[in-house]
């Protein structure tokens, strides 16, 4: 039987030690064995000139055929602005009890509003977000425990206000559909 | 766990459709999509949907139109309608006719995610508001008439049956049976509940005071009346009026009180206006009103008027089995009220409570229990606390018959066999009194 895990795929360039940092997080976090790659599509098929923004939808489902038999969740990272048709942007997007998810740091960096750069607070951001995204890939939905990672974000202060761990309650939901984690 | 909300989708675009509906199934919500109005109606006659959010632009029956029809079905439907086109005329007419809200797409995500915990809010004040009405509707009801005997019982559903409509009701019963409770409950029941219940006691008035009091009267209209004052009638408007005694008003109060439950229109006394009011009668009386309609008493048009329903309480001698249920809760509250713990009562004290056939019904064991805590030990009723007459016990009495018969000639021989006092006394006619002096062979000179 092949040995699954979780996948990361790099649209962008994060620069190797910000993936393997990523990588971390969500090993320890979700204690699933992580991996990442890098690789490119040409993200011209999936920008709309409207509203220039990419089309998170259609990058999605594009993500999800590049999944492999090896991958028991695959979680595509971007640099890009994404949008769904009725909202003015996204951070991240996912399949419900799916394989698949996006996330973009495009509106996590504080140069965007305005505020001097953080990396690592950017850093921090993304992080919270592929393990938010991966949350919705296990079945989880949002949280009202102001702290969990799976607590709803609008806004970048509303990611910086919640951990980058899932509360007590999420943790046992992930438990019950991954029960092949590894012990620490 | 609260129950989920549930969000109807309403849009022609697919991809909107699915967008909106993973936004919020990520956020719990139970999610059902419809691509235009007609679908999104059958959805709704055939399910409840919390909120309904609508694309105001479609092919057919378009946004605006499909809210109008959902407000025809479900006037307190919530609708948020959703335009990419940006229109203070349509944003005004959507809300005027009944939106919850206005959002033009792409919404900013925090707009949508406030606009949905609003709403939901929204949803929630409205199922705790409905449940905060039916606690306070228990609070003032059927759980204050104490008893769980089958004569009791089947007076509760009388009173839960007729408290809804708005027929005039006469509840009978003996002196001291509850018959007030039984009023304040079928009122607290009613359609009338948040109105006032306005009682009068027609037995305590005389004819001219109770005319005041029922029709108000103006400043001047006799010696004393210094000030207009509304009359009960006039202060049960949208509520209902308790008559008490009713059977002690005058010929003259009864034709008075005939017109007025028919036309509900009066005129104070020394009035010349004529004023209506909305109200429900209740009555109450502890005599054979259908009697004193054959004996020319009462008047036969106002009786059928007033007796639609007719609702009897059952003396307390034949609910027995309710006598401890009571005898805790005067205990309780008398305790309570004179800041002392509650205290047992012993078993042969409840026991002869029990025996005992209590002419004055719940009153006289009221009193009892209240002289009971006042004057004994403090720390546990017993038999000697209680005032039972002593030759009421008495082992020769083995029937009601022979208590009645008992009773009566002690009464008699208390009033040296004056025939109008020795009826006052036992609340009855002097007709009954001589039928019972009949029927038991009662003589000045037996013992």
């Amino acid at each position: 039987m092949v040995q699954q895990n979780i996948t990361l795929i790099s649209f962008g360039y994060f620069g190797k030690h910000i993936l393997e940092k990523i990588a971390e997080a969500v090993r320890q976090e979700l204690r699933y064995p992580v991996n990442f790659k890098e690789t490119h599509i040409d993200l011209s098929e999936f920008f709309d000139p409207g509203r220039r923004q990419y089309n998170g939808n259609k990058l999605l489902q594009a993500v999800d055929t590049m999944s492999t038999e090896q991958a028991l969740k695959t979680v595509g990272l971007f640099s890009v602005d994404l949008f769904i048709p009725v909202l003015t942007y996204i951070f991240g997007q996912a399949f419900l009890n799916g394989k698949t998810a996006i996330a973009s740091l495009y509106r996590l960096s504080n140069e965007r509003y305005g505020i001097e750069a953080d990396d690592k607070q950017l850093l921090e951001r993304f992080t919270k977000e592929v393990i938010h995204e991966l949350g919705h890939t296990f079945g989880l939905i949002h949280c009202m425990t102001p702290a969990c990672v799976m607590q709803s974000s609008t806004y970048v202060e509303d990611i910086d206000q919640k951990n980058q761990n899932l509360c007590h309650h999420c943790r046992e939901q992930l438990s019950a559909v991954i029960p092949d984690q590894i012990i620490r | 766990m609260a129950k989920k909300i549930s969000i109807l989708i309403v849009d022609d675009e697919e991809s909107v459709r699915d967008s909106l509906s993973n936004w919020f199934i990520e956020d719990g919500y139970r999610v059902e999509c419809a691509e235009n109005a007609k679908k999104a109606l059958q959805l709704i006659e055939a399910s409840y949907f919390d909120i309904i959010l609508a694309d105001i632009k479609m092919p057919g029956m378009d946004g605006l139109e499909m809210l109008r029809r959902i407000k025809s079905l479900r006037s307190d439907a919530i609708v948020i309608v959703m335009t990419a086109f940006a229109s203070v005329n349509t944003a005004v007419m959507a809300l005027k006719d009944g939106a919850f809200d206005y959002i033009t797409k792409p919404f900013d995500p925090d707009d949508l995610s406030h606009l949905i915990r609003n709403a939901s809010k929204q949803i929630l004040l409205a199922q705790e508001n409905e449940t905060l009405k039916n606690k306070v509707v228990s609070l003032d009801s059927v759980e204050d008439i104490i008893g769980n005997s089958e004569a009791m019982k089947k007076v509760l559903k009388q009173v839960e049956s007729v408290a809804q409509s708005n027929s005039s009701i006469i509840i009978t019963g003996e002196s001291g049976t509850g018959k007030e409770l039984v009023a304040r409950a079928i009122h607290a029941n009613s359609p009338r509940k948040y109105y006032p219940l306005v009682s009068v006691h027609c037995g305590a008035l005389t004819e001219s005071l109770l005319e005041s009091e029922l029709f108000g009267h103006e400043k001047g209209a006799f010696t004393g009346a210094m000030y207009n004052r509304k009359g009960r009638f006039e202060m049960a408007d949208s509520g209902t009026i308790f008559l008490d005694e009713i059977a002690t008003i005058s010929p003259k109060m009864q034709i008075e009180l005939l017109r007025v439950l028919e036309t509900k229109t009066f005129v104070r006394v020394g009035g010349n206006k004529e004023t209506s009011s909305d109200f429900r009668v209740i009555c109450a009386t502890n005599r054979d009103l259908k009697s004193m309609v054959d004996q020319g008493s009462f008047r036969e048009d106002l009786y059928y008027r007033l007796n639609v329903v007719n609702i009897n309480v059952p003396p307390l001698r034949e609910r027995v089995e309710d006598i401890p249920l009571l005898v805790d809760y005067f205990i309780k509250k008398y305790c309570t009220t004179m800041n002392k713990p509650a205290i047992p009562i012993d078993d042969t004290a409840m026991q002869r409570l029990e025996e005992y056939p209590f002419p004055g019904n719940i009153r006289e064991l009221e009193n009892m229990i209240e002289r009971a805590i006042v004057i004994g030990n403090g720390k546990k009723i017993s038999l000697k606390d209680l005032p039972l007459a002593k030759d009421l016990i008495d082992n020769s009495i083995e029937s009601l018959d022979d208590f009645e018969k008992t009773f009566i000639r002690q009464i008699l021989n208390k009033y040296s066999w004056n025939i109008s006092r020795t009826a006052k006394a036992l609340k009855v006619d002097r007709v009954t009194l001589y039928n019972k002096i009949k029927k038991y062979d009662l003589k000045p000179d037996e013992k």
